[in-house]
């Protein structure tokens, strides 16, 4: 029951009280800890951010402010053409000027604020599709892992030949069926990673149900929903959590791909992957108008990457040596 | 072992029959390709006459029974776009293909695992820092930047390699290095951590106290047993590998099955898509398979007891 009553006093850090007691930490040590006396302060994880984490936090903070405040932080409409001032070099390059910053594409459009715009499709597209897929991987996951059986079989199946296929074909199929949108690219962000999701809460849900306090819970009469719920969930979601910013980089790539070759959010609205494919065609002139969204998309999937290897360490005790 | 394969193999055909039977109805019940294929203001006796002549106008198990049966005999349709075989549109395709995948994983294998064991040796090295630096650029990165960079530099910049097309040696090396990218930095990455792993182990010391000189310490010792995890890695980079290809492909103007691909799902071209999903299921679920047999090959023990999964 400790690690239950730790994991709702801090929910940040319920990975973190929860697996000490997998992994061997004794009991005196964990109520320390959450009695926060002799026990490290509660913001001991600050100091494990390296100079390069606070980098890639930086990173990920700019493209969420940069998504959710696009309107008010772009300088120009990112849709607005003016072809008087078509393919302008970025300001540091030669014949550029500070009115803007990183250039203009083909039309004249300001490429900062497309940047800007495009990062919001990105995001939206990002977050959604993670926590739709977490959501209907973990549970497919917990049944999966809970009920065994022909349940479990069935599943554990589908999964199988799911994987057998390359993403991007299931993809390019929907795209050929449904045509794209921005709720077919959510749907599809979805489909990208619940299989992943399946396995893995599948495998740690097996591994909990085992456990003592699960054995204590159905002894005073907890039903499976609340069992699933209130007692296996949380304590198998540390590890769930950094398979998250795993699927989130493959969800940014793919949505970058596809749109790269036209099956994204359709023009002109922004979206980087397009943009890059639009930049293609004047590589030879105007090398910006490719080169700065392709940066933006590997940032952004470098820094999310690089956190997520922190975040994992940070929330699997097992890991830190 | 021959039961664990025969039992892998059938496995891998029901899969195969899954995905067919997907793709068939959720493509059939999702619209109209005539209306696609002829336009939305076609007179309706041609969309008649096209629906006859697929077939469309029959219902869905009829088709469906059709298309597996012809699909048995190696007849998977007629392109809607210009009526002749499917395969013989993927049959002109699929040697551009091949010949981009050999050269990639060839270039892959050659460069990745020798940089990632000379990061395992030079532990903390310069060249260590090098080659894992550069391999999380190449996972980070988008395979379609890759290449926009490549093409930037080396043709646009330094004139060294024509930026696309298909036919010289030349304008194979631009497209199978980005193609490559993913799998180089995974192997080089996985390769340097097995090899540390095993490096640890008992039978390593061993084979030094017993007097060996390192480089066959190395090759008879370390290697082999670093081999299992970076197989395991070349069957999870199928996928990669494949859809690679359709996005390496666009941006080279590559004449291959990835750019079919992506000209078949702009034009709704449904026996071709079929085609090709199918024949990428079937050759993941081979390569599956060869792989698990590969595992029986390099461990013993999974040989003794039958059973796959390392």
């Amino acid at each position: 029951m400790a690690s239950k009553a730790t994991t709702r006093s801090s929910p940040t850090l319920s990975g973190i009280a929860t697996t000490p007691s997998q992994t061997g930490v004794s009991h005196d040590a964990l109520l320390a800890f959450e009695r926060g006396s002799s026990a490290p302060s509660r913001w001991w994880w600050v100091r494990t951010i390296s100079p390069l984490v606070w980098v890639c936090l930086a990173i990920i903070a700019g493209f969420i402010v940069c998504g959710v405040l696009a309107d008010v932080i772009a300088p120009y409409d990112p849709t607005q053409n003016d072809l008087r001032a078509r393919l302008q070099p970025p300001a540091f390059a030669d014949g550029g000027s500070t009115a803007h910053l990183l250039g203009t594409d083909q039309l004249g459009r300001d490429l900062l604020s497309r940047l800007i715009h495009g990062a919001r499709v990105s995001l939206a597209i990002g977050v959604l599709g993670m926590l739709c897929g977490a959501a209907f991987g973990v549970m497919c996951g917990l049944v999966s892992g809970f009920a065994r059986g022909v349940v479990d079989e069935a599943l554990m199946f589908l999964v199988d030949a799911w994987v057998a296929l390359p993403f991007i074909i299931i993809a390019l199929s929907v795209v050929a069926m449904l045509g794209s949108s921005l709720s077919v690219l959510i749907l599809l962000a979805t489909l990208s990673g619940w299989a992943t999701y399946t396995r893995v809460s599948r495998g740690l849900a097996l591994a909990a149900r085992e456990q003592q306090y699960i054995l204590a819970a159905r002894a005073v009469g907890a039903r499976p929903g609340r069992l699933l719920v209130r007692h296996i969930l949380p304590n198998i979601i540390a590890p769930l959590i950094v398979l998250a910013t795993l699927e989130l980089t493959a969800i940014i790539m793919l949505e970058a791909s596809l749109s790269f070759l036209g099956f994204g959010i359709q023009p002109p609205t922004p979206a980087w992957g397009y943009m890059v494919s639009e930049g293609r065609e004047y590589l030879h002139t105007a090398w910006w108008v490719g080169v700065f969204p392709g940066v933006a998309i590997m940032l952004v999937t470098a820094a999310v990457s690089l956190a997520g290897d922190w975040l994992r360490d940070v929330l699997d005790p097992t890991l830190r040596s | 072992m021959l039961r664990f394969v025969l039992g892998r193999a059938l496995r891998g055909i029901i899969t195969v029959w899954i995905v067919v039977t997907t793709v068939f109805v959720v493509l059939r019940l999702s619209g109209d390709p005539a209306s696609a294929m002829l336009g939305p203001d076609a007179p309706p006796e041609a969309i008649d006459a096209f629906r006859a002549r697929h077939d469309l106008d029959r219902s869905i198990p009829v088709q469906y029974v059709t298309y597996i049966g012809n699909a048995l005999r190696g007849d998977f349709g007629v392109s809607l776009a210009d009526r002749r075989p499917a395969t013989e549109h993927f049959r002109r395709r699929i040697g551009a293909t091949l010949e981009l995948g050999v050269v990639a994983v060839a270039i892959a294998v050659l460069v990745g695992i020798p940089a990632g064991v000379l990061a395992a040796l030079r532990r903390n090295s310069i060249w260590d820092r090098l080659a894992m630096g550069m391999a999380f650029i190449g996972q980070s990165a988008p395979n379609f930047f890759i290449g926009i960079m490549l093409i930037l530099v080396l043709s646009l910049q330094f004139n060294l390699f024509p930026s696309s097309g298909r036919g010289s040696w030349q304008q194979l090396v631009m497209p199978a290095f980005t193609l490559a990218t993913g799998l180089l930095a995974a192997l080089a990455r996985m390769s340097r951590s097995a090899l540390l792993e095993v490096v640890r182990q008992d039978f390593v010391r061993t084979a030094r106290a017993k007097g060996l000189g390192e480089r066959r310490v190395l090759l008879g010792h370390t290697l082999r047993n670093a081999a299992i995890p970076i197989v395991t890695l070349f069957g999870l980079s199928t996928g990669t590998l494949i859809g690679g290809a359709a996005i390496t492909e666009t941006v080279f103007a590559w004449p291959g099955v990835g750019r079919l691909t992506v000209n078949a799902v702009s034009s709704r071209d449904f026996p071709i898509i079929q085609l090709i999903v199918i024949v990428i299921a079937a050759s993941v679920v081979t390569i599956n398979l060869l792989i698990d047999i590969a595992y029986g090959l390099l461990d013993p023990r999974i040989r003794a007891t039958g059973r796959g999964g390392a």
